[in-house]
């Protein structure tokens, strides 16, 4: 580990100094465009100056390199001067280029679940301040924020964006409400600046794009498959834009997540996966779960308290569930080590905070498990109405290693779990009927909650090869008909467009409410079936979005804990909390034809219709005459042969 | 002569009650072959409630009636079982005057040739007497209420009920030479399904040989009333688009209901052509074969005009029967219609040749629609090409009943200008064939 740091020093030393060279001999032009090539291929942790970029790009970005690069250098020297000339890549955070300021963040939550599954998920966030889609200005320069994601915001005028790549659907009621829920498949879901002209064209090429950035199949969204909701998804950002029609949602519940669309996720971050918390991220076994689920979110936040301006802030996600309990002999014990096959030895250099969190609410005492190595910095905080407490391991300190430097995190249980809050809202959906010409969906909506009724959003996408048939929509809640107050129903168009339902229905306290609404399968042109028709096809999710009541507000207990003056009305942000639940997508049969025989069909049909043709060209250009016996053969040849003697015929 | 037809209605009626009044309703309102894309209730349902919710009942692709229809419904929604039974009721009684009156004009028409001579001697056997005749109409309309396929189609609520309703009031006014009448109902149909509109042909005819002006370009008489009754025809034609323009404020109605009934968008299963060959189809010559399809319908018009000049009403039926087999969404409903007509013709029983093999083929396919659907769809253990085979057979004698008529009916008309027992020259028993 010394050597590699001592490699990286030498490599930033080098890297400075070509830097002074360059900008004090403008006419090197060529020396500096190799430099650049190398410090990308070189060192992981710096920024990505250059990107790929075509050949007619290449001009216009050499002049904005020079300026960067007189900026860059300034700060550079400041830097310098300041901190004594210390150049270990921990240190490169002071390369700040004045006008746009970035920092990163990092976090691994690690949280034992009932079933005796460990969930872990890794946040990593880039903030950038500086506005992508700021009328005539264009961002050029990038240090931590990926050049790819910010290039590809700038061209589309994105405001916001998030997508998600799933593997496995998210149990919720064995493991509880996710901190970022997402649906099996591919989920694109996409906010553009008002001032886009053309949404679909925007959105079809962003598409195309961010297929290519994550090797997924997003190029498969067309109109088909994409809808507009009116509710349900609002912008989690900055901007009060409502117009649903800057918003763009689809799903590709057939995608299937692996390790290629794992390494150009990895890639964006600063560290990529040399080092900090990413390099537990080997595919091997992040691809050895029950649940996987990677995602980019990007939305403008404020850049500071006042909101003085705004800021970019790129979220990367990634949700793990590990069965350890069937792999390890039925033992819940679980360590970094077993789960990634690593353990961390560092924080990634560049980012401003590392921490490690893991869940000890339920072993207040240290009577259910131990942690080892132990640590003292606890912190509560109150996550998806539950307060929870966490156990924190700052991994940017020294200590938090140890004698190894290594930290190889152990849970060992001494007894049987808790019990499990219920998740107060949860969903399922099936496909009821038999036969391939008629079905019906039904959506079960859960409300848990023993004296709180709800509302929630409920948005359904189908296909329109399952002709929805709105009339049959029926809600119901405790065996009486629950209206909702809002339904927003768009048609499907064939060939064109998805069916598009989203409602509000108030779920009564302690109760399963029913949607259900039937549909017709329709038969296909034989060249629209997928390679493996009677596999079916995939309906994505349906999206619940609610504000669920707070079960810390319905905790009767905790005035026990708090002074009493503090507790009679519902502290506003305890009282509800945002919840978007997924059920899981549904797969459904479609009537086939035989597809091994067009040109028999083709030749089949077509006689039919010269049958009719035929006859009725018969019937009409001839009439009916007297048949006149033909003369025997004998008597023909005969009168052939005399005629050609020139005797008269017999 | 009435009290039979309303015997006949009264069983009509009270065999269509019980039946919706029954579970099997449901069951029959799902079947494909009793209703398509463009006619089933529960996508009249669907668009009402399309309506209510505030959204363009066009802006999807379930909806595929007219603007008119979805407003009769509007008001009559709950009153739709009586509704197709009246529908049903006129279209019988509809038919059944016109039979009669069609007899009637036969008839006279008959009495004139044989006083002037004009038949030979041996075809006094080929003509029609007023006892044989007078039931005709009263079985006409059994035909059509009694016939299982309009059961079905009515029990289903169809709104091929309703076209047929149109077509039937059409002919009536036709024979009894109302011009205007006959061309209002006939652009209402028109605006139904455009098929119908191969009916102008015949319609035109029979008002020409009424009023005894010859089928003639070189004459101004013919070309004046043409004239009139096509401008009729596209005046109120105009004018019901214009009206459903009104009522609904957008032109969305024409793609939906005309581009669906002609680009054949929707490929569930009926009992027609249109639905296994363009799901079939190899996609560069799907236009093609849309076109050639398509003009297959209006292509027989013109030579069957031709031929049949001196017999609109035959033309008429044969014209219907042409629709029903190849119009790109059809039900069991639109057989029903042409079929009500088959008494009419019984005269031309003896000159039939395959009739056994063809009612055998029809009767055996309609027992067979339902038991190949269920092995397909349902029990998973036949697949699409069995249905398929049904609907070729199907049609194929469809086609054959066609020709077969039209066969015997030219033979006739040969037989009543050339002798029934015609010879040879030799004196010897002559067979006719076609040459």
């Amino acid at each position: 580990m010394a050597a590699l740091r001592l490699g990286w020093a030498a490599v930033f030393i080098w890297i400075f100094v070509s830097l002074i060279l360059t900008c004090k001999c403008d006419s090197v032009e060529k020396s500096d465009e190799s430099v650049r090539d190398e410090e990308v291929a070189r060192s992981p942790g710096e920024p990505e100056h250059a990107e790929e970029s075509s050949n007619d790009e290449v001009q216009a970005e050499k002049q904005q390199w020079h300026t960067t690069d007189f900026g860059m250098n300034d700060a550079l020297e400041n830097s310098k001067a300041h901190s004594g000339g210390n150049d270990s890549p921990g240190d490169s955070r002071a390369f700040k280029a004045p006008p746009a300021k970035d920092h990163f963040q990092e976090e691994l939550v690690i949280r034992p679940l009932h079933s005796g599954d460990i969930y872990a998920g890794f946040q990593f966030r880039t903030q950038l301040d500086t506005d992508f889609v700021q009328e005539g200005k264009k961002v050029s320069h990038y240090r931590l924020f990926p050049k790819s994601l910010g290039q590809v915001l700038s061209k589309f005028s994105v405001r916001e964006l998030h997508i998600s790549f799933t593997q496995g659907y998210w149990r919720t009621m064995q493991w509880g409400q996710p901190f970022i829920p997402a649906p099996p498949g591919a989920e694109l879901w996409v906010w553009f600046h008002n001032t886009v002209q053309n949404v679909d064209e925007n959105w079809k090429e962003l598409t195309n794009v961010l297929s290519g950035i994550f090797c997924a199949s997003l190029n498969f969204i067309d109109s088909t498959n994409t809808v507009e909701p009116s509710a349900s998804f609002k912008p989690l950002g900055l901007g009060n834009v409502t117009d649903h029609r800057f918003l763009r949602y689809a799903t590709l519940p057939r995608e299937i997540v692996c390790t290629e669309n794992l390494t150009p996720w990895k890639k964006l971050l600063p560290c990529g996966s040399k080092a900090g918390l990413a390099v537990l991220m080997k595919s091997e076994k992040l691809f050895h779960s029950s649940f996987h689920s990677q995602a980019v979110h990007i939305r403008p936040i404020c850049k500071d308290w006042q909101c003085s301006g705004t800021a970019w802030e790129l979220r990367q996600t990634l949700s793990v569930v590990f069965d350890l309990y069937t792999s390890g002999q039925g033992k819940k014990d679980w360590s970094l080590f077993k789960m990634f096959s690593r353990t961390l030895t560092e924080a990634c250099p560049l980012a401003a905070s590392s921490k490690l969190y893991v869940d000890v609410t339920d072993n207040p005492e240290g009577e259910l498990f131990d942690l080892s190595p132990a640590t003292p910095v606890l912190n509560t905080t109150v996550v998806l109405g539950d307060r929870r407490t966490y156990a924190v391991y700052d991994l940017t300190k020294a200590e938090t290693f140890g004698q190894l430097r290594s930290l190889n995190l152990l849970m060992r249980w001494k007894g049987e779990g808790g019990d499990m809050l219920r998740p107060l809202l949860h969903a399922e959906r099936y496909v009821a009927g038999f036969g391939l010409q008629t079905g019906e969906i039904h959506t079960l909506i859960y409300n848990n909650h023993p004296y709180r009724a709800f509302p929630v959003l409920l948005l359904e996408s189908v296909p329109w090869y399952l002709r929805l048939y709105i009339h049959t929509l029926t809600i119901t809640s405790k065996s009486r008909e629950n209206k909702p107050s809002y339904i927003h129903y768009q048609p499907s168009k064939d060939r064109l467009r998805p069916h598009l339902l989203e409602m509000l229905v108030q779920l009564p306290p302690h109760s399963v409410t029913e949607v259900t609404v039937q549909f017709e399968r329709a038969l296909l042109k034989w060249t629209e079936y997928t390679p493996d028709p009677n596999h079916g096809f995939y309906v994505g999710s349906s999206v619940i979005s609610a504000l669920v009541p707070s079960v810390v507000a319905m905790d009767v207990n905790s005035t026990q804990e708090r002074p009493l003056f503090s507790s009679f009305f519902h502290t506003k942000e305890e009282s509800s909390y945002f919840v978007r639940v997924y059920t899981e997508p549904l797969l459904v049969n479609l009537p086939t034809p035989d597809f091994s025989m067009p040109y028999n069909v083709i030749c089949l049909t077509c006689t039919v219709v010269a049958v009719a043709y035929g006859s009725f060209y018969n019937l009409l250009t001839r009439t009916f005459q007297v048949e006149e016996p033909s003369p025997p053969l004998a008597k023909r040849l005969a009168n052939i042969i005399r005629r050609i003697r020139g005797v008269p015929p017999l | 002569m009435a009290a039979p037809l309303t015997l006949v209605l009264i069983l009509a009626v009270t065999i269509r009650a019980v039946l919706f009044r029954s579970s099997l309703a449901t069951l029959i309102s799902e079947r494909v072959e009793v209703v398509s894309p463009l006619n089933s209730w529960k996508r009249v349902v669907e668009g009402l409630a399309l309506l209510d919710l505030g959204v363009s009942p066009y802006s999807g692709d379930v909806f595929h009636e007219t603007p008119l229809v979805i407003y009769l419904f509007h008001f009559v929604v709950d009153y739709a079982e009586i509704v197709f039974m009246i529908a049903d009721g006129i279209t019988a009684v509809a038919l059944y005057l016109s039979v009669k009156s069609y007899n009637k004009n036969v008839f006279r028409k008959q009495k004139y040739a044989l006083e002037a001579d004009r038949y030979p001697h041996d075809c006094l056997e080929l003509m029609r007497s007023p006892k044989e005749m007078f039931y005709i109409p009263l079985k006409v309309a059994m035909f059509y209420l009694l016939n299982p396929f309009t059961i079905l189609s009515c029990v289903a609520k169809s709104t091929c009920g309703l076209n047929n309703a149109i077509i039937a009031v059409f002919i009536l006014c036709t024979l009894k030479g109302n011009a205007l009448l006959s061309a209002i109902f006939l652009s209402l149909a028109t605006y139904q399904s455009i098929y119908p509109l191969t009916l102008f042909a015949p319609a035109l005819l029979f008002l020409l040989q009424r009023l005894y002006i010859p089928v003639n370009p070189c004459r101004s008489s013919f070309w004046f009333f043409t004239l009139q009754y096509a401008f009729m025809f596209v005046g109120s034609l105009v004018v019901i688009v214009c009206l459903s323009f009104f009522l609904l404020g957008s032109w969305d109605f024409i793609p939906s209901v005309y581009g669906f009934i002609l680009s054949v968008p929707d490929l569930t299963p009926n009992i027609g052509l249109f639905w296994y060959f363009f799901a079939e189809m190899f996609e560069h010559f799907r236009f093609f074969f849309i076109c050639v399809f398509q003009i297959n319908i209006f292509l027989y018009t013109i030579p069957l005009s031709i031929k049949l000049k001196e017999h609109p009403v035959f033309l008429m039926f044969m014209q219907i029967a042409i629709i029903s087999i190849f119009k790109s969404y059809p039900t069991v409903g639109d057989i029903a219609l042409y079929m009500a007509f088959l008494p009419a013709w019984s005269h031309l029983y003896r000159f039939l040749r395959n009739i056994f093999l063809v009612s055998c083929i029809l009767l055996a396919c309609s027992v067979l629609f339902p038991v190949l659907w269920h092995l397909w769809i349902y029990a998973g253990s036949a697949n699409s090409n069995f249905y398929y085979a049904i609907t070729l057979l199907f049609n194929v004698g469809q086609i054959l009943l066609m020709s077969d008529y039209f066969y015997a009916y030219l033979r006739r008309e040969h037989h009543l200008s050339q002798g029934l027992y015609l010879q040879r020259k030799d004196g010897s028993e002559a067979t006719l064939v076609l040459k």
